[in-house]
C-alpha cells in the first residue's frame, strides 16, 4: 500500500532533530507536528508571527489574535515568541529555521520546486512560499508522487511556473524517499507493498536506486 | 496640545483620503486588519484605491467590503484567495492585482520605515517575479546567493490595528495581530493606527512599546471590534 497522508507525515517526523526550528507549510506537513517524537524539543514557527505553536485550543478557548499561517486558531506554549512579519522573514532568510517542509506540484531532479501557480487558473498567490524556498538550507517536500491524472510529479524539469531552484532536499512520497542529488532523484525507501519497477514508472526525472535502498519504517 | 495625537474616530481619521490614493492596510488574513477604517473607507466611498495589504479579506469583511463596493483599482499582495468577489473582478479585468513574496512584502515596508530605498532579496530569484529586476551576487557567511534588488513601498497612508496606543501614538499589538501592523505603522506617509484601547500617557511601558508614536499620526479607539475568525479549529476537552 501506498503511503496515505498521515504515514507520509509520520516519514517525515522522522527527519525532526531535538532542538530545531521547524517550519511546516499548509497540507501534509501540518500533520507531521502531530508526530514530534516523545522528548524531543522541536519548535514550530509559523510565518505570520510566532516561534512555539501550540495545539489547536480547547472548545470555547480560542482567540482571534492567536492563529496560524493557515489561519487557523492555535494556542501558545511555554517559551513562545511574537514578532512581526518582517522579523518573521527575517529569521527565514537568515537561515535561522533549521527545517522546512512544504507541498509541492511539481519537483525538478535538480531540486527546483514548482508550487504556486497553474497558468489558466484562478492564482491566488505565492504567500511566504517564495521567501521560504530562497532561504531554507533544509527543504522537505511532501507530495503525491502522481498528479490526478496518473502524471509523474517528479520531473527532468518543472513545467509549472517556478517557486524556486535547486532547492529541495528531499522528496517523501506516497511511494518512496528521494534525496535530491548532483544526479537527479535517488530513491532511498520505498513505501512496502510498491515496488522499484513501479517508482521507476512513475519518475519522469532522472532516478537512481541507493545501494542500500530500504522499506519505509513508519 | 501638539503631540495629541487623538482624533475622534475613523470618518475623521480618514477623512482626506482620496480618490486613486495607495493605502498601506495591516493584518494577516482577518487578524489584526483595521476594521474600523475599512468600514468608514466603505462609507465615505473613496474609489481607485491601490491597496498593499498581504491578503484582501473575504467576501463580506475586511477589504472584501471595500471590492464589493468596487473602491479598489489594484491590490498588492501575497495570497489573495477565500474571496469570490475578488476573483470574478479579477477574471473580468476590473481588477488589477499584482502578488509579490509575503516576506518581499514585509520587508518593502520595513525598508520604507527605515529610511532605505531598496532592499536585496533572494526570494524570487529565477521566477516570473524576478522578471525586469535587477539581481546581484553577494556573499554572506561564505555562501554567495543570487539577490533580486525590490523598492521600498511607498503609501498616501497607513492604517494599523494595534491593542494598545497613547495620545502621542505610541502602540502594542497583540500576539500575531501584530504582523504586518508595525512595518506598514513605519512606511506610510501618514499612518492612522485604530486601537481597542486608549491608555493615559504614561501607562504603556516604554521597554514594551512597539511601534513608538513617532510614526503615528492620528490615532483613534475602534468601536465594536468583530475579529472575525476565519479557520475555527479546536480540540475537545
Amino acid at each position: 500500500m501506498p503511503l496515505d497522508k498521515n504515514q507520509i507525515a509520520k516519514r517525515i517526523a522522522q527527519e525532526l532533530q531535538d532542538g530545531f526550528y521547524v517550519n511546516l507549510g499548509i497540507g501534509i506537513p501540518t500533520l507531521v507536528a502531530n508526530y514530534i517524537p516523545e522528548g524531543m524539543e522541536v519548535v514550530l514557527q509559523s510565518e505570520n508571527g510566532l516561534l512555539g505553536m501550540g495545539p489547536f485550543p480547547i472548545e470555547g478557548e480560542e482567540d482571534a489574535d492567536l492563529i496560524n499561517a493557515g489561519k487557523q486558531t492555535i494556542t501558545t506554549l511555554p517559551g513562545s515568541a511574537f514578532f512581526d512579519s518582517a522579523m518573521s522573514f527575517g529569521m527565514i532568510r537568515a537561515g535561522k529555521v533549521n527545517l522546512t517542509v512544504l507541498g509541492a506540484m511539481e519537483v525538478a531532479d535538480n531540486g527546483d520546486i514548482a508550487n504556486w501557480k497553474v497558468p489558466g487558473k484562478m492564482v491566488k498567490g505565492m504567500g511566504g512560499a517564495m521567501d521560504l524556498v530562497a532561504s531554507a538550507k533544509n527543504i522537505i517536500v511532501a507530495m503525491q508522487h502522481t498528479d490526478k491524472a496518473g502524471n509523474s510529479k517528479l520531473l527532468p524539469s518543472c513545467s509549472l511556473p517556478i517557486t524556486g531552484l535547486r532547492c529541495v532536499k528531499k522528496i517523501v512520497t506516497d511511494l518512496g524517499v528521494f534525496n535530491v542529488t548532483e544526479n537527479g532523484f535517488e530513491c532511498i525507501e520505498y513505501a512496502t507493498g510498491t515496488t522499484i519497477e513501479e517508482i521507476k514508472q512513475k519518475t519522469a526525472g532522472r532516478l537512481s536506486i541507493s545501494p542500500v535502498v530500504k522499506e519505509i519504517a513508519v | 496640545m501638539g503631540l495629541n495625537k487623538i482624533v475622534a474616530n475613523a470618518d475623521i481619521a480618514i477623512q482626506d483620503i482620496q480618490d486613486g490614493m495607495t493605502i498601506m492596510l495591516g493584518g494577516f488574513g482577518l487578524c489584526g486588519i483595521p476594521e474600523n477604517c475599512i468600514t468608514a473607507l466603505v462609507k465615505k466611498g473613496v474609489k481607485n484605491l491601490t491597496c498593499i495589504s498581504n491578503n484582501a479579506g473575504v467576501d463580506d469583511f475586511g477589504i472584501g467590503l471595500m471590492l464589493q463596493q468596487k473602491q479598489v483599482k489594484k491590490m498588492i499582495s501575497s495570497y489573495v484567495g477565500e474571496n469570490a468577489e475578488f476573483e470574478r473582478q479579477l477574471l473580468s479585468g476590473e481588477l488589477e492585482v499584482e502578488l509579490i513574496p509575503q516576506g518581499t512584502l514585509a520587508t518593502r515596508c520595513m525598508a520604507t520605515g527605515y529610511g532605505m530605498p531598496v532592499i536585496y532579496t533572494p526570494a524570487g530569484v529565477g521566477t516570473e517575479v524576478a522578471e525586469g529586476k535587477e539581481t546581484r551576487h553577494f556573499t554572506m557567511y561564505g555562501e554567495e546567493k543570487e539577490y533580486l534588488m525590490e523598492r521600498a513601498f511607498e503609501s498616501d497612508y497607513a492604517i494599523v490595528k494595534a491593542w494598545k496606543g497613547d495620545s502621542q501614538g505610541n502602540l502594542i499589538y497583540r500576539e500575531t495581530a501584530r504582523n504586518f501592523n508595525p512595518m506598514m505603522a513605519m512606511a506610510g506617509r501618514i499612518t492612522i493606527a485604530e486601537v481597542e484601547e486608549i491608555v493615559e500617557l504614561g501607562e504603556l511601558d516604554p521597554d514594551h512599546i512597539h511601534t513608538p508614536g513617532i510614526y503615528v499620526h492620528k490615532i483613534f479607539k475602534g468601536e465594536n471590534y468583530q475579529k472575525r475568525i476565519e479557520q475555527l479549529t479546536v480540540r475537545k476537552k
